[in-house]
């Protein structure tokens, strides 16, 4: 069971939290919704706490739902740049197909 | 691959905002589309501002189709054309509908499903469903301003797979991606608001144009389990109007009218009865073509005692349905009213009288299917938040495969929820078997022949082995809808056959209620009858390895013994055709200690033919 960052990304969260003035973690989950069943959600983490499952990755504390675990189990998130666009991107083993602009993916 | 942004914590953006998704309530009489607007669960409306579309579909004379009311104005003047409650053939063969001399179709019978001969060319029930299904899909797409994601359709509850997989053919040949068939109270349920109630036992009361149907439903974790069905194919609300209309004959000493006077009293009784729903009287006024004059008035209390005794046949399915799921009264925690009939004042005092409780009656009745359907489809078009799981629907039947004798192997039991899968291994039977035949069936009993089969097919290619040596392992997969694909593999060799359940079209409605009757009937039968095929079946391995034995090694035996074992084979098989499991284990056993002696000499001839012509020292190395 694990959930990693690339230093790249790690870098990012690290920098994004630190411009946001407060935050202690990133948080992974899905969620049932977009036209290939499920969608990722990337969100700021400001309490810790719940039933959710921790992981450090080069220094970056990240939170899980164990009802998403699952279905992104062993991914690395990645931080890329595409022509002028710049984000986060989900390397996720578990996924079988997603749909077009990859916002939404089946497992 | 899209790049996502962090977000505020509760603020992920959802992709592709809303999707549209719809319920649909595919009834026998009418049908109905509904969906989720703003949260809150809606009937869709025609251009007419009408909800409910009659199940009428008519192949008219100039080669186009109509549906719903159009087609229900057709009906007399061209029955043969008009098909009426298509929904009683789904799924069905000629056999399984009963009486067909008193329906004015001309009917095809070519195995399978049963198909209609129209204007139009033959048609299959499910091209007629499919008709209304794309009304209804034209509707919503206008209604919504875009085109469909998919849509939840609802099944009564006792429909097996083939009027299942028939009602999913119908939608796929409209045009309409089937989120998932959801059973029609545990919609109904949902609609109220159940699946986020108390845990605890519900029953649905659902009296329609033509059916009525009682079915008591487990919710548990957020899964509804259907835990008996009940009901009565042949009552409904124009049963009610058809009491009116003896009455009128009776208070104006008519005797048989012409159709267009039937149908119009017919339709003025519907009209007080649904009056007498608000109002203590109705009048009811006609012109009959012959010139009389009907004016009359029907008080509450007459309509009451008219059609109390329909009220009071609704009960005894009530309490067989509590009976089969071992239940009482006490234990129900609410009820459920479904279809347009349940609004009569007296059904549903008597409802309320029968349960000790107030029914739930807030929602409308003729809608609360469809409405149930939409919030379905809504949450599995992925447009609700993250916390909000799938619910999910349970296997009504186990699912098995037969065995050497007859014997039914469940792999998945009845009430696993779905969608599931599960593998279990089988062996060969006998010695070089290269093929073996996988027939799956459906029902709770021990032996093949009481339940029913769904499929049959073949897995070949399996390597010559000794018997019990080869591994076939075979898979039971349940998609969401309840539909069954069954695979089979040899594990050694790799071969593989598998099969997507196109079930032999043919369970009679009350069946699978009869079938679960029957397996807590049998019990004990059962068990016995299991003995005794499995007995059977050893007495057929000996008899068959003996056989073989002698034909090979005969020269063994001295003539005496040779007779022990010919008398012991020749008792065993007298033994074997008759129903007592203790007498063919006792002859199994003699015949195995007569032969153990014989057994003995083959293993030290193939033990001295394995060493001729060794030395000691080789053997010893």
């Amino acid at each position: 069971m694990t959930i990693t960052l690339t230093e790249k990304a790690a870098k990012h969260v690290l920098n994004f939290i630190a411009k946001r003035g407060k935050g202690v973690g990133l948080r992974i989950g899905v969620r049932t919704s977009g036209c290939s069943g499920m969608a990722y959600k990337l969100e700021f983490v400001d309490a810790l706490g719940g039933d959710d499952l921790e992981f450090d990755s080069n220094g970056v504390k990240v939170l899980v739902d164990p009802q998403s675990l699952p279905y992104i189990d062993g991914m690395e998130l990645d931080f890329v740049r595409e022509g002028l666009n710049e984000g986060f991107k989900f390397n996720n083993p578990n996924v079988k197909n997603q749909c077009g602009c990859g916002e939404s993916f089946q497992v | 691959m899209a790049l996502l942004q962090i977000s505020e914590p509760g603020m992920s953006t959802a992709p592709h905002q809303h999707r549209l998704a719809v319920g649909i309530d595919l009834g026998t009489t009418n049908s109905l589309v509904a969906t989720v607007r703003n949260g809150i669960s809606v009937a869709l409306n025609d251009q007419d501002g009408r909800g409910m579309l009659p199940s009428v579909v008519c192949y008219t004379a100039d080669g186009s189709v109509s549906v719903g009311e159009a087609a229900q104005h057709a009906q007399s003047a061209d029955p043969i054309n008009t098909i009426v409650s298509v929904k009683r053939f789904m799924g069905r063969g000629l056999r399984d509908i009963g009486d067909i001399s008193r329906l004015p179709y001309r009917f095809v019978d070519e195995g399978g499903m049963v198909q209609l001969r129209t204007r139009a060319g033959v048609k299959s029930p499910v091209e007629v469903s499919a008709e209304i299904l794309r009304v209804l899909r034209h509707r919503a797409e206008a209604a919504l301003g875009g085109e469909l994601v998919g849509a939840v359709i609802t099944v009564p509850a006792y429909f097996d797979d083939a009027q299942r997989q028939a009602t999913k053919d119908a939608a796929r040949l409209a045009g309409i991606n089937v989120l998932r068939l959801l059973n029609e109270p545990t919609a109904a349920a949902i609609a109220y608001g159940l699946d986020n109630a108390a845990e605890g036992l519900y029953a649905v009361y659902d009296l329609g144009g033509g059916t009525f149907d009682i079915s008591l439903l487990r919710l548990s974790r957020g899964v509804f389990e259907v835990l008996a069905a009940n009901g009565d194919s042949a009552l409904g609300g124009d049963d009610f109007d058809q009491r009116v209309y003896c009455w009128l004959l009776e208070k104006n000493n008519l005797s048989a009218l012409p159709p267009r006077d039937t149908r119009l009293l017919l339709s003025q009784a519907r009209v007080a009865k649904e009056q007498l729903t608000e109002h203590d009287e109705a009048r009811i006024t006609a012109v009959l073509s012959g010139g009389e004059i009907i004016d009359n008035v029907l008080t509450r209390r007459e309509f009451q005692d008219l059609t109390q005794n329909l009220v009071q046949r609704t009960l005894q399915p009530m309490r067989r349905a509590l009976r089969d799921a071992g239940l009482d009264k006490a234990d129900i925690k609410g009820v459920v009213m479904v279809g347009g009939a349940t609004r009569m004042p007296h059904i549903q005092q008597a409802v309320g009288a029968f349960f000790g409780q107030t029914p739930l009656n807030n929602l409308d009745p003729d809608k609360v299917v469809a409405l149930g359907a939409a919030i379905q489809a809504n949450v599995l078009a992925g447009n609700r938040g993250a916390d909000e799981w799938l619910l999910l629907d349970v296997l009504p039947l186990s699912l098995g495969l037969e065995t050497m004798g007859g014997l039914t192997e469940k792999i998945i039991p009845r009430n696993t929820t779905i969608p599931t899968a599960r593998a279990q291994e089988f062996t060969t039977f006998r010695d070089g078997q290269t093929a073996m035949s996988v027939h799956v069936v459906q029902g709770e009993r021990e032996l093949v022949e009481d339940c029913r089969s769904l499929a049959k097919f073949e897995l070949r290619g399996i390597p010559p082995m000794v018997a019990g040596a080869a591994r076939i392992r075979v898979t039971f997969q349940v998609d969401a809808d309840g539909l069954l694909s069954v695979a089979a593999r040899e594990m050694s060799s790799g071969v593989e056959q598998s099969i997507v359940v196109k079930p032999s079209y043919g369970l009679l409605d009350e069946e699978i209620t009869r079938m679960l009757q029957d397996s807590a009937q049998h019990a004990q039968d059962d068990m016995r009858a299991r003995a005794l095929r499995e007995q059977q079946t050893e007495a057929a391995q000996l008899l068959e390895a003996v056989e073989q034995a002698l034909a090979q090694d005969a020269a063994l035996l001295r003539e005496e013994e040779a007779g022990t074992i010919r008398q012991g084979m020749a008792n065993l098989r007298e033994v074997m055709t008759q129903h007592e499991p203790v007498a063919i284990r006792r002859a199994l056993e003699t015949l195995n200690r007569a032969t153990t002696e014989f057994a003995q000499r083959r293993m030290d001839q193939s033990v001295q033919h394995a060493l001729a012509g060794h030395k000691i020292s080789e053997l010893e190395e």
